[in-house]
């Protein structure tokens, strides 16, 4: 057990040298002061901008909603991806919308992203939206280069939704089922608020 | 004398933690070989990949009804049938659980076959095939070769939600390579859509 322990620790340690090392590579071109990657940078904002169905923000690249996996501060982010389509994700929302109420006080923020089809934003997520208005914060991604970003989130998500990430600075869990139920959901941010 | 030990429980350890890893994850890879199966075709008959003689291999799509990633898939597949269905046989099969999702049962299969144009669409009751081959969503696809094979395992394409939008299709990618005797690259993607819904 020991032993294991002890391997598990290396590949983390090795795990987190990479990533920091990316995150310095990242740092450095941003911080660059040539006029040519300002430009770039500038370009490249503005296609991450969302544009919006009623109030909610619409992103057409996973790249402009990444920073809300990656905050560094001490607030609880449960991060859930849905759609109007999803049967079980409609199920479960209204387990976040309670822990959204339960914990308003407290560093709690629920994420709902809905990747509803773009060409069925109108049609099908405001009229939702409409009947089941959430008090969460809502968030569109309409990102259709699936392969490109989903291991982004996480290695382990396989393809289909719900998924939630919920994750208070360094620890992180990745959630590939349904909750069965409100207490299962709030069983897990007990353990780590 | 410890140190040795040590790297000896090591390697046991990371083997041990191997084999879990690897047989959690059942069902073929890229590069195994995949069993012949028999399922009911829409039309009655019973369908055995040891029927197609001059295959030169398959699309074996694991797809349904209900969920909304194989709905717009439905038109693309039936152009690859039209396309490459001759030397690549286009094998629908159908793996969910229609008592969890009943507008997937065998009629509406009929039904949406003679719809869309599907020439195969086969069901698996029994969730057997669907066990074998170690799908795990609609539409997941697997291309065979000749010799039953597995060349490649994900989704269709690039591009489930607009079909002008596909920069690579996979599918055909790997039937290419297949035919120029090379290895399809990529030979595995994620199959992006609705979780199969097994028997509980």
């Amino acid at each position: 057990m020991k032993y294991t322990t002890a391997i598990l620790l290396l590949y983390m340690v090795l795990l987190c040298a990479c990533n920091t090392e990316k995150m310095k590579m990242a740092e450095e071109t941003t911080t660059t002061p040539e006029a040519k990657n300002i430009e770039v940078a500038t370009i490249q904002e503005m296609f991450y901008l969302p544009t919006a169905i009623g109030n909610v923000p619409v992103y057409n690249s996973f790249e402009g909603i990444e920073p809300l996996f990656q905050q560094k501060n001490d607030t609880l982010y449960i991060i859930n991806f849905w759609a109007t389509w999803c049967a079980p994700c409609v199920e479960e929302l209204p387990y976040f919308e309670k822990i959204n109420e339960a914990y308003r006080e407290q560093k709690v923020k629920v994420i709902l992203v809905s990747l509803d089809f773009k060409r069925q934003l109108e049609t099908k997520l405001q009229p939702f939206l409409e009947k089941m208005p959430l008090r969460s914060q809502v968030v569109v991604l309409t990102d259709n280069k699936y392969n490109n970003w989903i291991n982004k989130v996480d290695a382990n998500w396989g393809g289909a939704i719900p998924v939630t990430v919920i994750y208070k600075g360094e620890q992180r869990q990745f959630f590939s089922d349904q909750f069965s139920d409100f207490e299962e959901l709030e069983n897990v941010i007990k353990k780590l608020i | 004398m410890k140190k040795i030990i040590f790297i000896t429980l090591s390697v046991i350890v990371a083997l041990v933690v191997f084999v879990a890893a690897t047989q959690s994850t059942a069902g073929l890879k890229v590069g195994d070989t995949a069993k012949d199966f028999k399922l009911k075709n829409i039309d009655g008959k019973m369908i055995s990949l040891s029927d197609f003689k001059d295959a030169k291999g398959f699309i074996i799509n694991f797809t349904c009804n209900s969920c909304p990633f194989a709905v717009l898939y439905q038109d693309r597949v039936v152009e690859m049938q039209s396309k490459y269905g001759k030397s690549y046989p286009v094998i629908n099969i159908m793996p969910n659980d229609v008592s969890i999702k009943p507008e997937d049962d065998f009629q509406h299969m009929q039904e949406r076959a003679k719809e869309v144009g599907y020439q195969y669409y086969l069901l698996d009751a029994k969730q057997e095939v669907v066990r074998q081959f170690g799908a795990e969503r609609t539409p997941h696809v697997y291309v065979l070769d000749r010799n039953l094979k597995v060349r490649y395992i994900g989704a269709i394409d690039d591009s489930p939600q607009n079909e002008e939008d596909v920069k690579i299709n996979y599918v055909t990618s790997a039937i290419k390579a297949i035919e120029n005797g090379k290895e399809p690259e990529p030979s595995f993607t994620k199959a992006i859509g609705c979780s199969i819904k097994f028997k509980k």
